[in-house]
C-alpha cells in the first residue's frame, strides 16, 4: 500500500540554535521506520521518470521498493550498480533539480525524498560493514589519475574493480578534492569521505598526496617515464574569481576557497590547529551558490553575524534548496538584488562594503533575467570580513605543462562528452576541469565514462 | 613522509636541513619553493629551495625560526620525518642571458638569494652579491656567497660584520661608482625590497623582487597569496614568486603580511612553552 501523504517525511536535524555553534552534521538521517514509510510514497512508476533526472541513472524505484520492504542491503546494491559514492550524493546532490524534480509525486505535493533515502541506504550499508569488493588480480595495465575529487575517485574505482593498477596523484596533503577542502563537515562528515577512500585502497588503488602534476611530474612524464598507459585529469575548477573592485586586497577579504580551505582542510576552528582563520564580527558573503552558503554557515559557526549578498532574487539562488533553508534557520541574513561595488578599509583592514540595488530585466530568449543596477542606489554597510564566492575556473597549471592539451578560452579542458578523450592520445579528462564548476554527481559520471573509454584504450590501444 | 638527512644550525635562529625528496630534487630550479607540514595538525608553510642534489635526491631548506611552525620544524633532527613536502612550486627565476647582475639579499632572504646567485655565477654572469644582516651573530652563508659571486659586499645595521649600513647604501655606492647592472635581484624583508626597488627605479635598472606573502595551498587555489603588480591581481604561488619590482604595490603587500600577527604571536608563545617544557 502506497503512502499517499503529500509531504516528505521531515529530516531529523540538529536544532538550529545548537548547530550554529558546532561543526557536527546538521541533517541526522532517517530512522528505519521513517525510511520505510517515506519509500512507500513511491508509486513504482513504469516509466521511471525520476531516473531521467539522475545523471548516473540509478534505478530509483528499484531501490525504493527494497527499502519499503525493509531490504536495506539490497537497496544499497541496486544503488551501487550505478553510483559508487551514494553516501555522498545522497547528502549533496541538488535533488530538487535532478531526480526529485522529475518525480510524479511532486506534481501534487512534494516528491519522494529520493536523496534522503539514498543516503539512508548508504549509511545502513556502511554501518553494517557489508562486504567490500576484493582486490582484483592485476591485469598488467597502469593508469594514472590526476586529482582526487569525485571525478578522479570514480574513475579510479571503476578501473580498479577491473584489475587495472591505478595511482591517484593529489596536489594537497589530503584526498577528496572539494569534498575535503570545500564542503564543510556539518554537511558532509569527512569520515564518510575517508571511508570511501579506504574502500578504494582496499581495491588496490594507490594514493600519492603532495604530488602537484605539472610541477612534481608532468602528464608527459607520467606516460613516458613512469609507464602509465593512460591518464585521467580530474583537477577540478579551483581557481577563484574576484570581482575586480576597489579594496579587494584589504585584509579581511577572502576568496571562499581560502576561507573554506582554512576551515575544512586545515581545521582552523579546532583549538589545536596551527592554521589561523579570522574570527570576524560581521561577515559579508558575496554570491548565492552552494559555496556561498557553506562560507556563510562556517562564518556563523565561528561566531559572526553573517549576511549573504546576492545580485538576483531568492528565486534564482543557485544553491541547494535545503542549504538555503538551513542557512536561514541558523540566522544567516540575506540581501537579495544587491551587488557590491567597492570595499572600504582602514589601516589595511576591511571596515565597510559599498553596494547598490539591482533589478531583474525581463527574461531574454534563454529565459534568464539579467540583474541591472538601479540608478543612484548606492549604500554602505559596516563589515569586517568579505568572502568572495562568485565562482571558480579551472586552474591553468595542467594545460600550461601538458604538450598539446587543448582547452577552451575560459580554461576548461576540451574533452569528448561521451568518452572524456582530450586532444591527447591516451589522456582523458572530466569533472569541473572540463565543465567548469558543476556538481559532485556530474563529476563522478564523467569519471566513470572516462574509465570505460580508458579501459578500451588500454586493452586495444584504441 | 619525508626524512631529514642532515641538519645544521647556521646561527641561533636559522637552520639548514636536507630533506629526502628525490622527485622534487629532480625538478627543482632556483627561485622555486616547497610547501611543508611538520605534522598531522600542522600548518602548510612555504620555504624556498635553497639548494638541491639531483643525484642524492635531496632538497635543502634554510629557515628562520619565525613562529610556531618553524619552531616545531627546528625541533626535528636528522633521521626524523616531516609529514608533507610538496613541490617544486612557483616559477623558476628567469636567469638566462644576463651578463652582470647585483643580487641584494637581506636576513634569511639570503637563503633564497643564494641558489640564484650560484646559478648565475656558474653560468658565467658577473654577480655582485650584497648581503645584509642586523648584526654579526645573524650572518649566514658568507662562505657560500664567496663562491657564488665575483664581488661580495657584506653589510650590517650595527657595523659588527662587514660595513655598517643598509644594503641600499651599498647598492647605491656601487651604482654611482659606475657599475652597470643588467638587472638587480632582491630578496629579503618587504620593506628592504621596497627601498631597493625605489632606488633602482631612480637609476632605471630593471629589478626583480622575490615575494613571500602568506600562502596556504601554493597551487593557485585560494588566492591568499595575491598581490597587485602593475595594477593587476597576481597569485605569488603560481605567477611568481618573482615579479617586476617596479610594479609591485609594496605597501599593500606589507599590510597583507600582518593579517595574522596576533594569532601568530599566541601560537608562537604556546609553541615555545611546549618545547621548553619538553626539554626540561
Ligand atoms: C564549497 C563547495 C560546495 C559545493 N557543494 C556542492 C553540493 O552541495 N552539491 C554538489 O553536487 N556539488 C557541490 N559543489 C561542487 C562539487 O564539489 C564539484 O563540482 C566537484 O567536487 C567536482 O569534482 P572534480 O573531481 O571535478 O574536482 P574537485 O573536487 O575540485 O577535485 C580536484 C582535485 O584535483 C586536485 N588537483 C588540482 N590540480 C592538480 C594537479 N595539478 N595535480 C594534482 N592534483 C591536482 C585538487 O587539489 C583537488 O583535490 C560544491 C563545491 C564547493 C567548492
Ligand atoms: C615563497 C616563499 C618562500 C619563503 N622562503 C623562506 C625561506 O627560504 N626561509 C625562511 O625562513 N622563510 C621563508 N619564507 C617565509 C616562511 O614561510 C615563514 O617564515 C613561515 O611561514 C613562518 O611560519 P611560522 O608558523 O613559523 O611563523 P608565524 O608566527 O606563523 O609567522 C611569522 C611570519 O611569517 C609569515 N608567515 C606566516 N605564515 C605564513 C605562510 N603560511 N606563508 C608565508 N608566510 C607566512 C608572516 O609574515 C608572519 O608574520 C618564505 C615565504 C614564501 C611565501
Ligand atoms: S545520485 Fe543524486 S540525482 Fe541520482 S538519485 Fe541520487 S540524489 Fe538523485
Ligand atoms: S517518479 Fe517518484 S513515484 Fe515514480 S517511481 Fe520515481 S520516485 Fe517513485
Ligand atoms: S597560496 Fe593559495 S593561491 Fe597562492
Amino acid at each position: 500500500m502506497a503512502n499517499m501523504s503529500l509531504v516528505k517525511h521531515e529530516m531529523p536535524v540538529q536544532d538550529p540554535e545548537i548547530r550554529k555553534k558546532n561543526f557536527s552534521e546538521v541533517a541526522l538521517g532517517y530512522t528505519r521506520e521513517q525510511a520505510i514509510d517515506e519509500a512507500k510514497r513511491c508509486l513504482n512508476c513504469k516509466q521511471k521518470p525520476c531516473m531521467g533526472g539522475c545523471p548516473v541513472q540509478i534505478d530509483i524505484p528499484g531501490f525504493l521498493m527494497e527499502i519499503a520492504r525493509g531490504e536495506m542491503e539490497q537497496a544499497y546494491r541496486v544503488i551501487a550498480r550505478s553510483n559508487s559514492l551514494p553516501a555522498i550524493c545522497g547528502r549533496v546532490c541538488p535533488q530538487e533539480t535532478q531526480c526529485e524534480c522529475k518525480c510524479v509525486r511532486g506534481i501534487k505535493g512534494e516528491p519522494v525524498g529520493i536523496g534522503r533515502l539514498e543516503r539512508f541506504a548508504a549509511d545502513y550499508h556502511n554501518q553494517h560493514a557489508g562486504k567490500t569488493p576484493e582486490k582484483q588480480e592485476p591485469n598488467g595495465h597502469k593508469a594514472a589519475i590526476v586529482g582526487s575529487g569525485p571525478s578522479g575517485l570514480a574513475c579510479a574505482g571503476e578501473l580498479a574493480k577491473k584489475g587495472y593498477e591505478v595511482t591517484v596523484f593529489e596536489a594537497l596533503h589530503l584526498v577528496g578534492g572539494v569534498l575535503t577542502y570545500g564542503i564543510p563537515e556539518f554537511r558532509l562528515p569527512k569520515a564518510i569521505v575517508e571511508q570511501e577512500i579506504k574502500g578504494l585502497q582496499k581495491l588496490g588503488v594507490v594514493i600519492q598526496t603532495n604530488m602537484v602534476i605539472g610541477k612534481t611530474v608532468s602528464v608527459d612524464e607520467l606516460m613516458d617515464e613512469y609507464g602509465f598507459e593512460s591518464v585521467f585529469i580530474g583537477s577540478g575548477a579551483g581557481l577563484p574569481k574576484f570581482m575586480n573592485i576597489i579594496g579587494e586586497n584589504l585584509n579581511g577579504v577572502y576568496s571562499a576557497n581560502e576561507f573554506l580551505t582554512r576551515i575544512n582542510l586545515m581545521k582552523a576552528y579546532e583549538p589545536d590547529s596551527t592554521t589561523p582563520v579570522m574570527h570576524a564580527k560581521r561577515v559579508s558573503v558575496i554570491g548565492g551558490g552552494n559555496v556561498a552558503m557553506d562560507a556563510a554557515r562556517c562564518a556563523k559557526r565561528l561566531g559572526a553575524e553573517v549576511t549573504v549578498i546576492y545580485r538576483r532574487s531568492e528565486h534564482e539562488l543557485p544553491a541547494r534548496k535545503e542549504e538555503v533553508e538551513h542557512a536561514m534557520e541558523e540566522g544567516v541574513e540575506f540581501l537579495f538584488l544587491t551587488n557590491p561595488v567597492a570595499i572600504g578599509g582602514k589601516d589595511g583592514w576591511v571596515n565597510s562594503i559599498v553596494c547598490e540595488d539591482m533589478m531583474l530585466s525581463s527574461p531574454d530568449e534563454s529565459g534568464r533575467r539579467k540583474p541591472i543596477p538601479v540608478y543612484d542606489s548606492k549604500f554602505e554597510r559596516e563589515t569586517d570580513c568579505v568572502i568572495m564566492s562568485i565562482g571558480t575556473s579551472p586552474n591553468p597549471l595542467i594545460k600550461a605543462t601538458t604538450k598539446g592539451l587543448k582547452t577552451e578560452k575560459w580554461g576548461g579542458i576540451i574533452a569528448d562528452e561521451e568518452t572524456g578523450l582530450t586532444s591527447r592520445r591516451g589522456v582523458y579528462a572530466g569533472g569541473d576541469a572540463v565543465t567548469g564548476a558543476a556538481t559532485v554527481i556530474l563529476a563522478m559520471g564523467a569519471g566513470k565514462k572516462a574509465a570505460a573509454a580508458m579501459e578500451q584504450y588500454m586493452r586495444k590501444g584504441e | 613522509m619525508y626524512q631529514i638527512r642532515r641538519k645544521r644550525k647556521l646561527n641561533a635562529t636559522v637552520t639548514r636541513m636536507e630533506i629526502d625528496a628525490p622527485m622534487i630534487a629532480k625538478k627543482a630550479e632556483p627561485g622555486q619553493f616547497i610547501i611543508l607540514r611538520v605534522d598531522e595538525k600542522g600548518e602548510r608553510i612555504p620555504l624556498t629551495i635553497a639548494d638541491y642534489d639531483r643525484e642524492r635526491g635531496t632538497v635543502t631548506i634554510i629557515f628562520q625560526i619565525a613562529g610556531a611552525t618553524t619552531e616545531a620544524l627546528n625541533q626535528l633532527n636528522e633521521g626524523d620525518w616531516v609529514q608533507d613536502f610538496a613541490g617544486p612550486l612557483g616559477k623558476p627565476s628567469d636567469l638566462e642571458g644576463k651578463k652582470k647582475v647585483a643580487v641584494v639579499g637581506g636576513g634569511v632572504g639570503c637563503a633564497i638569494a643564494y641558489p640564484i646567485s650560484k646559478k648565475l655565477h656558474q653560468q658565467g654572469c658577473e654577480v655582485h652579491a650584497i648581503i645584509g644582516f642586523r648584526t654579526r651573530s645573524l650572518a649566514i652563508l658568507e662562505e657560500e656567497f664567496h663562491h657564488a659571486s665575483k664581488k661580495l659586499v657584506k653589510m650590517s645595521d650595527d657595523g659588527s660584520w662587514g660595513e655598517k649600513g643598509l644594503v641600499t647604501n651599498a647598492l647605491e655606492s656601487l651604482i654611482t661608482a659606475g657599475e652597470q647592472y643588467d638587472e638587480v635581484i632582491t630578496i629579503g624583508p618587504l620593506i628592504m625590497m621596497k627601498f631597493v626597488c625605489e632606488l633602482t627605479k631612480k637609476y632605471g635598472i630593471p629589478t626583480v623582487a622575490s615575494m613571500n606573502p602568506i600562502m596556504i595551498d601554493g597551487t593557485g587555489m585560494c588566492g591568499g597569496c595575491r598581490l597587485s603588480v602593475g595594477g593587476e591581481m597576481k597569485f605569488a604561488c603560481v605567477d611568481g614568486p618573482d615579479f617586476d619590482g617596479h610594479k609591485i604595490n609594496f605597501n599593500e603587500a606589507i599590510a597583507r603580511g600582518t593579517a595574522y600577527r596576533e594569532f601568530e604571536q599566541k601560537a608562537r608563545e604556546e609553541a615555545c612553552n611546549l618545547f621548553q617544557g619538553e626539554v626540561k
